[in-house]
């Protein structure tokens, strides 16, 4: 655990020295903020003391972000070389994906956490949900740390950011949309499976309020294949020199 | 710790990047890993550092399994790969607080460690630096600073002293001559000096299979098999001389250097050779100016066993 947190601190640093930490958190606020507050269907034309249409916002802009955050996690040390310098250390890749993931997931938290202001802003309209807003942060919260699973294990199977980041959305692109897409021109058994395989339908019924263990469950079934398959991809190293 | 390989093999495709190469390296000793570019020197470390696994054969660490009790091991090697990947962005210092720190380093020890690797590798003025900024041999201290920091009983070294200008190469051959007294030290490299002044024992492989193993004397012996003298003898008839010195008995071959200033080599099969030489220059009056004993090059060793 302690060697975990070694490694989640240093990837800490990395995000905000290489100011990737801070054009993250000023993008997503600034995109989240434009289109809660400004524009479209925003919280004014919904006339509720409700915060459902940041979290849709949110449900997209991270979809976007994350990939981003990922992509270099395992691709650039796989490029630089610096994943043997690493790994030949006291570590075992577990310990390092699992640093590498957790330090994206408290970003992810950060970024977030800046957000609280609009809950205390819509809490002094009217009166707000709390049981309400809490599920929505930890759908938020379980959207991203299955898209970053599915984001480091896309890291871990190329040394290029850029293959990383498309391969990354791409997979995520399945449980975003079209899953859902496909379950809707289906009908029966395969289709309600395929259902059940779209972050929409869970994120849905979480940030409705409903903290069902069906839900958690899917989130960390992705969570748990990402890892696993990133560890399974990173121990394959032995076809580069 | 000592490390026993045996029947090592590793393949990339179907090219054997190591063709069961066998070795033992004793505490203590520092091992000369020499081979031409591609031979199985690289992945050999990689395997030993348990960064790739073999397809066969097993390592021994301090005589346990490798593949069984890496993570216990891993805490005793130090490794410096062949380009010194590093993280560019990092501080010199941070990077070796978090190495220190990975390594289990207790906490109350790694501010003096850390000093201590800075002074030792002569870091000091570049200590804030980001290590991107630094130059190449700068970085290359970093990268041995990064190995040696948690005092590992093995050192495992990619080409240490590349990119770095003589005085530094002294400073580092210095170093890992200090390192290896206690300390179990595989080394490879290109520069052939640097191994005679450096290990006690060199391991040379070509294609994946071990061509050499011995210190730098019994290569050389086994190399040539013959001594060679380089004489020059004034005061007589070139090919008079030349006859003489072919009926010596502890001479099996006479070349002739330079016949118009009388210079020869001799190979010679007996160590009394170049008494009789001397003996048969006084016997007919002959002038012995110049003997050198010629010792084969360690290049020449090299080319030998490593070009077919």
């Amino acid at each position: 655990m302690k060697t975990i947190w070694i490694i989640t601190t240093r990837e800490l640093n990395s995000f905000f020295d290489s100011l990737i930490a801070f054009i993250m958190i000023i993008l997503f606020l600034g995109f989240s903020g434009f289109f809660t507050w400004i524009s479209g269907s925003d919280i004014f034309m919904v006339g509720q003391a409700s915060l459902r249409s940041f979290f849709g916002i949110a449900y997209w802009t991270l979809f976007f972000f994350i990939p981003a955050l990922t992509m270099r996690l395992i691709a650039e040390e796989k490029k630089s070389g610096t994943i043997e310098m690493l790994l030949t250390k006291a570590v075992t890749d577990r310990q390092v994906i699992l640093g590498k993931y957790l330090a994206t997931i408290i970003l992810i938290c950060i970024a977030l956490a800046f957000t609280l202001p609009y809950v205390i802003t819509v809490s002094k309209i009217g009166n707000i949900d709390t049981g309400g807003v809490i599920c929505g942060y930890m759908a938020l919260i379980l959207m991203s740390a299955a898209y970053t699973s599915i984001g480091i294990f896309a890291s871990s199977i190329t040394n290029n950011q850029i293959v990383a980041f498309l391969m990354a959305l791409f997979i995520s692109l399945f449980f975003h949309i079209i899953f859902e897409v496909i379950a809707g021109g289906m009908t029966g058994l395969i289709g309600q499976v395929v259902n059940s395989l779209s972050v929409t339908v869970h994120f849905e019924s979480l940030s409705r309020g409903v903290v069902d263990s069906k839900d958690l469950i899917y989130f960390g079934s992705i969570i748990f294949m990402g890892l696993f398959l990133t560890e399974i991809s990173l121990s394959k190293r032995n076809s580069y020199s | 710790m000592d490390i026993i390989i045996e029947n090592l093999t590793k393949k990339y495709g179907n090219q054997k990047a190591v063709d069961n190469i066998s070795l033992k390296v004793a505490t203590g000793e520092i091992l000369g890993f020499l081979g031409p570019n591609g031979a199985g020197k690289t992945t050999t470390m990689k395997i030993i550092t348990n960064f790739i696994s073999a397809d066969e054969g097993k390592i021994f660490i301090g005589g346990k399994l490798l593949s069984d009790n890496y993570s216990e091991i891993k805490r005793h090697i130090g490794y410096l790969s062949e380009n010194n990947p590093l993280y560019q962005d990092m501080p010199v210092i941070d990077f070796l607080n978090f190495c220190a720190k990975i390594q289990g380093i207790e906490k109350s020890r790694i501010p003096g460690r850390v000093v201590e690797m800075i002074r030792t590798t002569g870091l000091n003025h570049e200590k804030h630096k980001k290590i991107g900024q630094l130059s190449k041999g700068f970085q290359q201290r970093v990268g041995l600073a990064q190995a040696i920091i948690h005092n590992p009983e093995i050192l495992i070294l990619d080409e240490p002293t590349s990119g770095l200008d003589p005085n530094q190469i002294a400073e580092i051959r210095k170093l890992i001559r200090e390192l290896g007294r206690e300390k179990t030290v595989i080394l490879s490299t290109h520069i052939l000096p640097e191994v005679e002044a450096t290990c006690d024992r060199i391991f040379i492989i070509n294609k994946g299979k071990i061509v050499a193993d011995g210190t730098a004397e019994t290569l050389r012996k086994q190399a040539k098999g013959s001594d060679i003298l380089k004489v020059k003898i004034e005061d007589g008839e070139p090919d008079k001389i030349f006859k003489s010195l072919q009926t010596l008995r502890s001479v099996s071959m006479v070349d002739f250097a330079d016949r118009k200033l009388n210079r020869f080599d001799i190979h010679c099969i007996d160590t009394v050779a170049k008494r009789d030489i001397f003996k048969l220059c006084v016997d007919n009056k002959w002038v012995l100016t110049e003997m050198t004993p010629f010792e084969t090059k360690l290049e020449d060793i090299f080319r030998e066993l490593t070009l077919n």
